[in-house]
This record gives C-alpha cells, sequence and structure tokens, in this order.
C-alpha cells in the first residue's frame, strides 16, 4: 500500500491490533453472559442484563471518563493492575479495554438472541444421552449457536475497530500508542491540509467495514446451513 | 432389573400421585392426553424434579427424596425416545447414533451394526436429520437410544407424531426391540393399537392416579377399564397361523378355536396378538347359522358394565380368552344376560384391521 504513508499504516496497524484484542478478549466473557442472560435464572439478572447494556445508551464520553476513574492511575483497579504490571490509561491496552466494554453489548446481544434460539429439548436429550452440562454445551449448544457467535464477534470486531468517544476520553489520541484510526481521521480534520490523509483513511474504514460484512455474510449463511441440518 | 416408580408431583387440576413397577419387557403407561404420563416418565428420566419421590433401577437408586438421592438425567443411563426424535441437526445420522455411544464409555450388548441393520437405517447414516421423513427420524432416535448403552429405555408417544403408514413401519420394530432387549422399555401411549400390539404390562392412568395394572390380556379384557371410552376398547387374543387359504383368508388357531382373518403376512407358526375391537364383536345367545361372519366364538358372559348411556359393554370368556363386545343396554336385557349366561361372540373376518395384528 505504497498510497499509505508510515504513520498512516501505524494508525491502522494499531486499530486492528486494538479491535482483535479487544474482540479476543471479550468473546468468552460475552459467551459466558450471554448464557447467563438467556437460560439462568439467578437474582440480579435484570441488573445485570441492564449492566451489560449500559454502555450502549451512556454517551461514549461518559463511558470513557467512568474507565478512566476505575482503571486510570488514581483509579483502584487502575493501581491494582498497574501492581501487576499492566498500565491501562493513556496505553494502547486501555484502548482495547475501551473498544471491549463498548462492542460488549452488541456481541451479547447476538450470542443472547441465538442461544434463545436453541431447542432446550435438544439440549435434554443429550443430557438423556449421557452429556454432562459441560459436554452438552460444548456438543449441542455451541455449535447450533455458532452463526451467532460469529455474528456477534464481527459485530464487536467493526464495533472496537470504530469506537471514538470513550477511546479517547480514557486513552487520549497519542500517535503509535493510541492513535486508532478514527482518533486519527478527527486529529488530521483539525490541522489545514490533513484532509487527503484523512480521505485515504476513510477508504481504509470502508474497506474493512465492508470487508467484515461479507465475510460474516458468509460465514453465518454456511453456519446456517449446517444448523439446519440438510 | 426392575423399574420401580414412586411419585407425587402438583399438576394442573391434580396430583400425580402414582407407584408402579416395571418388569423386564414392555410396560405401557396407558391413558388418555393430560393424566400426567409424560410427567412420570421425565421424573423417571430425570428431566423432572418431583416434589416426593423414589426411582429405583434393581438396586440402584436414581432418585429418593426421603434420603435426598437425586442423579442428574447424564448418570441416569436411560434411553430416551422422545415424541418429536429430537436428533441433532448439526450431526449425521452416523454421528447422532455415535453420541450417547461415546458417552457410555463401554459398548453396549447391541454392536452399532446389529442395531443398524434391525432399524434399517444403514443407507441413512450419511445423512443429516434434515434430510430425513419422520419415521427414518424415529427409527434414528430408537437407534441412538440403544446405542447409549441404557439400563431402561422411555418412549414418550414415539409414534403420536406420524401417519399411519409410518407407524406401520415402525411398529415391527419396536416389537423387535421388546422380545430382543432384556432391560425395562417403559413407554408412554394413548392408543389402544399400540397398547395391544407392544404392552407386556399395562398401567391405567388417570387423572394422576394408576387405575389398574397388570398383563396387557388382562387389563384390556377388563370393562370396567376403558381411559379412552368404550369406543376404544377392545380384547386381545392370542392365536397361531395355521394355514394360508387359497381364497386370501389366514386360517388362525387360538385355545382350539379357529379364527379366518384377512391374509396375514407371517409364516405358518407364527404367534400373534389380535386385537378385537369391542364395537365388532356382536353377541348372540344361540349358536348363529346362516351368518356370513366366519369367526364364532363360544363361551359364556364374565362381567357386563353398563354406563349412563345407551351401550354396555360385555366381556365373554372363551377357549380362546377373553372378548369384548361393546353393545346396548337394551340388548343386554332383551338377551337376557347376566354373569355366567352362556353365549357365542361373532367377529367378522375383515373387522380386525392390520395395525390390530402384532407379534
Amino acid at each position: 500500500m505504497a498510497w499509505l504513508g508510515p504513520d498512516e499504516w501505524q494508525v491502522v496497524a494499531l486499530s486492528l491490533k486494538v479491535s482483535a484484542w479487544a474482540t479476543a478478549l471479550s468473546l468468552p466473557l460475552a459467551l459466558l453472559v450471554a448464557h447467563a442472560l438467556a437460560r439462568g435464572r439467578f437474582p440480579g439478572k435484570t441488573l445485570l442484563n441492564g449492566l451489560v447494556h449500559l454502555p450502549l445508551i451512556l454517551p461514549p464520553v461518559v463511558t470513557g471518563y467512568l474507565l478512566l476513574l476505575g482503571f486510570g492511575p488514581t483509579g483502584t483497579l487502575g493501581q491494582a493492575l498497574a501492581s501487576v504490571g499492566l498500565t491501562l490509561a493513556f496505553h494502547w491496552t486501555g484502548a482495547a479495554l475501551a473498544a471491549a466494554v463498548m462492542g460488549f453489548p452488541l456481541m451479547v446481544r447476538a450470542i443472547r438472541l441465538s442461544i434463545e434460539a436453541v431447542d432446550p429439548k435438544l439440549e435434554q436429550a443429550a443430557a438423556t444421552l449421557g452429556a454432562s452440562r459441560i459436554w452438552v454445551f460444548a456438543t449441542v449448544t455451541l455449535p447450533l449457536i455458532l452463526p451467532g457467535l460469529i455474528a456477534g464477534t464481527i459485530l464487536g470486531f467493526a464495533k472496537a475497530m470504530g469506537e471514538f468517544g470513550a477511546t479517547i476520553t480514557f486513552v487520549s489520541n497519542i500517535p503509535g500508542q493510541t492513535q486508532t484510526v478514527p482518533s486519527a481521521i478527527y486529529a488530521f480534520l483539525q490541522v489545514p491540509g490533513g484532509e487527503s490523509a484523512a480521505t485515504r483513511l476513510v477508504m481504509i474504514s470502508v474497506a474493512l467495514a465492508l470487508g467484515a460484512l461479507l465475510a460474516s455474510e458468509v460465514l453465518a449463511r454456511r453456519a446456517a446451513r449446517r444448523v439446519a441440518g440438510t | 432389573m426392575k423399574l420401580e416408580v414412586e411419585l407425587r408431583h402438583p399438576m394442573q387440576g391434580f396430583t400425580l400421585d402414582v407407584a408402579f413397577a416395571a418388569p423386564p419387557g414392555l410396560t405401557v403407561l396407558f391413558g388418555r392426553s393430560g393424566s400426567g404420563k409424560t410427567t412420570v416418565i421425565n421424573a423417571v428420566a430425570g428431566l423432572l424434579n418431583p416434589e416426593r419421590g423414589r426411582v429405583a433401577l434393581g438396586d440402584q437408586v436414581l432418585q429418593d427424596s426421603a434420603s435426598r438421592t437425586w442423579l442428574p438425567p447424564h448418570r441416569r443411563r436411560m434411553g430416551y425416545v422422545f415424541q418429536d426424535a429430537r436428533l441433532f441437526p448439526h450431526l449425521t445420522v452416523r454421528q447422532n447414533l455415535g453420541y450417547g455411544r461415546w458417552f457410555a464409555g463401554r459398548a453396549g450388548p447391541a454392536s452399532p451394526a446389529q442395531v443398524i441393520e434391525m432399524l434399517g437405517i444403514g443407507s441413512l447414516l450419511d445423512r443429516r436429520p434434515g434430510a430425513l421423513s419422520g419415521g427414518e427420524r424415529q427409527r434414528v432416535a430408537i437407534g441412538r437410544a440403544l446405542l447409549s448403552n441404557p439400563r431402561a429405555i422411555l418412549a414418550d408417544e414415539p409414534l403420536a407424531a406420524l401417519d399411519e403408514a409410518r407407524k406401520a413401519e415402525i411398529l415391527p420394530y419396536l416389537e423387535r426391540l421388546r422380545d430382543e432387549t432384556r432391560i425395562p422399555i417403559l413407554y408412554v401411549s394413548h392408543s389402544a393399537a399400540e397398547v395391544a400390539r407392544l404392552a407386556t404390562t399395562v398401567i391405567v392412568l388417570q387423572d394422576g392416579r394408576v387405575i389398574r395394572q397388570g398383563s396387557a390380556a388382562e387389563v384390556l379384557a377388563d370393562p370396567a377399564v376403558t381411559p379412552l371410552g368404550a369406543r376404544a376398547a377392545g380384547a386381545i387374543l392370542t392365536a397361531r397361523v395355521i394355514a394360508h387359504h387359497t381364497d386370501g383368508l389366514t386360517e388362525l388357531e387360538s385355545g382350539g378355536e379357529r379364527l379366518f382373518l384377512p391374509r396375514i403376512a407371517q409364516p405358518e407358526g407364527t404367534e400373534l396378538r389380535l386385537r378385537i375391537p369391542a364395537q365388532d364383536v356382536i353377541l348372540s345367545r344361540q349358536r348363529p347359522e346362516g351368518l356370513s361372519a366366519l369367526n364364532i366364538l363360544s363361551g359364556h358372559v364374565a362381567q357386563i358394565r353398563s354406563g349412563d348411556g345407551p351401550g354396555a359393554l360385555v366381556s365373554v370368556s372363551t377357549r380362546a380368552g377373553t372378548v369384548l363386545a361393546r353393545i346396548t343396554r337394551r340388548s343386554a336385557a332383551t338377551l337376557e344376560l347376566h354373569e355366567g349366561t352362556p353365549c357365542h361372540a361373532v367377529v367378522k373376518s375383515v373387522a380386525i384391521a392390520p395395525e390390530d395384528i402384532g407379534r
């Protein structure tokens, strides 16, 4: 990509790294939470549901500020993590955390819907055939929710690629460290003559988004065919 | 090995309160829809935790509310055949069959090859459940349950969702299953024909209670037990194929009596179970002559049960076994039928449908 300068390439690479980590780390937790919300019966379920969806409703700046309070240098969690050598504030790891938090509700939603679509009768049948709960999940539930899992992952990744408000509030806009594609576009638009660089990044964004959508479409269709059992 | 069940569980409108034992062979839980049959079988499988209960298989207690014992479903080793098959849609037939077998750890007495042959599903192995007919799906479900090396088989109306042709396709496999495995089979049904063909033991459920239990012949010949109404009543006779006649009739022998039925595709010497629908039996005090019906069984009235309606159910003891006849109360009075009255039961050959004939 000769037309992309080294600085711009660095921005794209950082965005991909941040989004990949955000998605990979939040997927298992999203699966767990989605399963609890779809199948579990426990006190505080409504509260958990609200908490998960909060980042979807709150202004991203608020989410970013709350992250800064909690995970910043003076925050309780931030200090605890710093003592084990993990810095989040003004660091790319913080950008990943912000992206993960913002994408989490979308992931949980997609996975939860697909779990609710699985007939519990099939899980009962698996149990009578000798499968413990973990095995039922691994051999019946998980394969059947694969389309939803893929959709959720791609949605989460796309959200992470586009996250701006919470990221810039929590980890600022440091080139080479926390400057993701949206932050970079914003920065380029603030300086005279930055439009051409911004345009190139916009085109990259559009291409990545389209690619992600296409990929999810193909994967989801293939998985749906598998699940239909024909 | 015997399956012993004692349950108490509140249901909509009544309390399920049953106690029974299912010996080896096929035990039918018989009753109309909503009498609590499925609840019983789900509790035995561990899919439902009853308010109070005890389930034991041989000397192993699967659950006992008194001693707070409760084995989860996956540790009970009950092969469950559901009404709706419940095959795993993402697995092939072969993988579905192998599912329970894999968890069983060791192979059961039946090898996959034997089960596949017995159920006639060899040509389906590489297909997905979505590409199977209802009857094929149910046969695979039976195979999957069998191959999980179960210590008992539970079946919840496995034929109810199928049309008559598919039922006729599966019933012979269930008869073979009953005759070839030595584990108890608990089978839920509300079909008199299925009971007549399959049951070794019948447990009649009504509003959550066991109102009668015993051998199939004994329970179905009792005019006082008609969980589905008198219209569906009918006794079972055991008969042996003697000869196939050139005019399309098959001659059978039962307790020294001769019966003639439309051609039955079974070799001579085969023992068969015939269900004689009560409403197709005519009673006569004198031995009838000049009658088109071919089958006349002589005996005496064992029991008469008249309800509030115009009908009466009469059981007649004959050399072939007990036959039930559904007649009007007026006829019973005109013929002066009482317990012990000698009479003749007349059965039209064509009244016995192929689905009422089993092994």
